[in-house]
């Protein structure tokens, strides 16, 4: 739980999601270093950047997976990790963290699904013990869900029998379940055979298309960064290097350390 | 007659033969009552160290150091003494305590906490063994505390470790004839019985043996099939 030194300012009135000056260390291995982001409401964030800078533990604070050293990350004109205090802002208890985690789901790249659990309960698992829906009702939106990721005829089936994309499209439609504000991608293609890669890109650009869900996406999918985000940002070293329209960034992008970053990714792909 | 041949016949067992198949089929309706109380005790005694064990593994996770470090305490104690010790104090030792139990339930106390803290154990590895991404999951879907152990850790904790928790069952019911120790007439002790009222130890010791292999082996062999299936799941 961060200390609350910072002073406090209200949120910001247009973003959806912003971090202020957050930093998260390990010891004295700084990950995240006086991060400062915001993202409005329906905007498309791809982040992009060298493995070990810190992406995942961005997402991992905003899922509240993990707590900042320091800083504040505001959802929706809350502080995530905090309670307001008359002008102070204190750290936030079980009940909070709860309520404010109802804003957002993710989608990991190892999938995390529930083994021991079919397909159909995967997705209505926190609907029913969550939101308190009833059963019937649902599986009924799940099946909704699972026919949009094209997984209608795997309700019945255990997690272990899908293939990494069907498990990832399961994932992505358990995340959808609770009707987040902002979803979280934490490189969900990764762990893929690159076969499968396309039917999950297509169901989160679909996702994307629909519109008004904010998406934070990481990635390493250039093409599709490209196609979907309305900003990416380069993140090196816990820091947004450079952040800005796909199109200045992947054809002219100002920081030497971007350019150099994008030639050796293009490079490999 | 030689010295021996005297030896011989006044230490023979009454009946001539060594083993006496006779007296062996008449001990053993009685043997056999006294194994129910072996299996009853080893019953009772597994659902307490089953269910004490559960709750010993979750105290010791707990975020409060006033309850995780007696926890620890209390089951490093309880492991590092010997059982027989255990059961003289709750049956002998605690009346002086205004604590009067029957020997029974003494028995099965001692027993089922005995064994709570080594399937504490096997509880800790099996939840331990469940993936971190699983905790991850449950948070991200916002389970509760409490509905991320019964829904997502538990049911996937528990049965890799059915075999271990098995094993340790087994195990009770072999130290069961300790209970003799505390006046409990379990089969050892109903033996041990006839032995001295008729100087016949060969039979009922013999019958105790069997009857303690024939529910003990099958239940191995099960365990072991069970193992093999989880493995290859
Ligand atoms: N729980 C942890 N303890 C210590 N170091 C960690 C932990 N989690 C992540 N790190 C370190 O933080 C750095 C950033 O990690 P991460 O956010 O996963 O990077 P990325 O997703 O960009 O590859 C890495 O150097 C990683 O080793
Ligand atoms: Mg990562």
């Amino acid at each position: 739980m961060p200390p609350s030194s910072h002073t406090p300012r209200s949120a910001p009135s247009d973003a959806l999601v912003s971090f202020d000056n957050v930093t998260k260390r390990y010891g004295d291995l700084v990950v995240l270093d006086e991060l400062q982001i915001d993202v409005a409401p329906g905007e498309k964030v791809a982040i992009i950047g060298p493995s070990g800078s810190g992406k995942s533990t961005l997402l991992r604070l905003l899922m509240t997976l993990e707590p900042p050293t320091d800083g504040v990350i505001w959802v929706d004109g809350e502080p995530l990790w905090h309670l307001r205090k008359g002008d102070a802002l204190v750290p936030a208890n079980d009940k909070h963290l709860h309520q404010m985690r109802m804003k957002i789901g993710m989608v990991f790249q190892s999938f995390n699904l529930f083994p021991h659990m079919t397909v159909l309960r995967n997705v209505t698992e926190a609907p029913i013990h969550v939101l308190g829906m009833k059963k019937a009702e649902a599986e009924a939106e799940a099946r909704e869900l699972l026919q949009m990721v094209g997984l209608e005829d795997k309700i019945g089936a255990y997690p272990g029998q899908l293939s990494g994309g069907q498990q990832q499209r399961v994932g992505i439609a358990r995340a959808l379940a609770l009707q987040p504000k902002v979803m979280l991608f934490d490189e969900p293609t990764s762990a893929l055979d690159p076969e499968l890669v396309g039917e999950v890109l297509g169901v989160i650009r679909q996702l994307a298309q629909q519109g008004n869900i904010t998406m934070l996406l990481v990635t390493h999918e250039m093409r599709f960064a490209r196609e979907i985000a309305d900003r990416v940002a380069f993140f090196d070293k816990g820091k947004i290097v450079e952040a800005g329209p796909p199109e200045e960034i992947f054809t002219e992008p100002k920081q030497e350390r971007t350019r150099k970053f994008l030639k050796a990714v293009l490079e490999a792909g | 007659m030689t010295h021996a041949q005297v030896l011989a016949q006044t230490t023979a067992p009454p009946g001539g033969t060594v083993w006496d198949w006779g007296f062996a089929l008449e001990i053993l309706p009685e043997l056999l009552r006294a194994l129910v109380v072996t299996v009853q005790a080893t019953v009772v005694a597994s659902v307490l160290a089953l269910s004490l064990g559960l709750a010993l593994a979750l105290l010791r996770r707990s975020k409060t150091v006033a309850i995780r470090l007696p926890v620890a305490g209390f089951i490093e104690f309880i492991r590092s003494t010997p059982l027989l010790v255990h059961l003289f104090f709750l049956f002998y030792a605690l009346p002086r305590l205004g604590i009067t139990l029957g020997a029974f339930t003494a028995g099965v106390i001692g027993l089922g906490v005995h064994y709570a803290t080594y399937t504490s154990e096997v509880y800790r590895a099996g939840i331990e063994g469940v993936a971190k991404g699983q905790w991850e999951a449950a948070t991200a879907v916002n389970l509760s505390p409490r509905r991320t152990w019964t829904g997502v850790i538990l049911p996937q904790a528990i049965p890799a470790v059915l075999p271990s928790l098995g094993n340790y069952i087994v195990a009770m019911f072999k130290e069961t004839p300790l209970l003799f120790a505390i006046t409990v007439i379990e089969v050892l002790g109903a033996a041990r019985i006839i032995g001295t009222q008729s100087f016949r130890y060969l039979e009922a010791f013999t019958l105790v043996g069997l009857l303690f292999f024939l529910v003990s082996y099958p239940s191995v062999l099960l365990l072991r099939r069970l193992e093999a299936r989880l493995a290859t799941k």
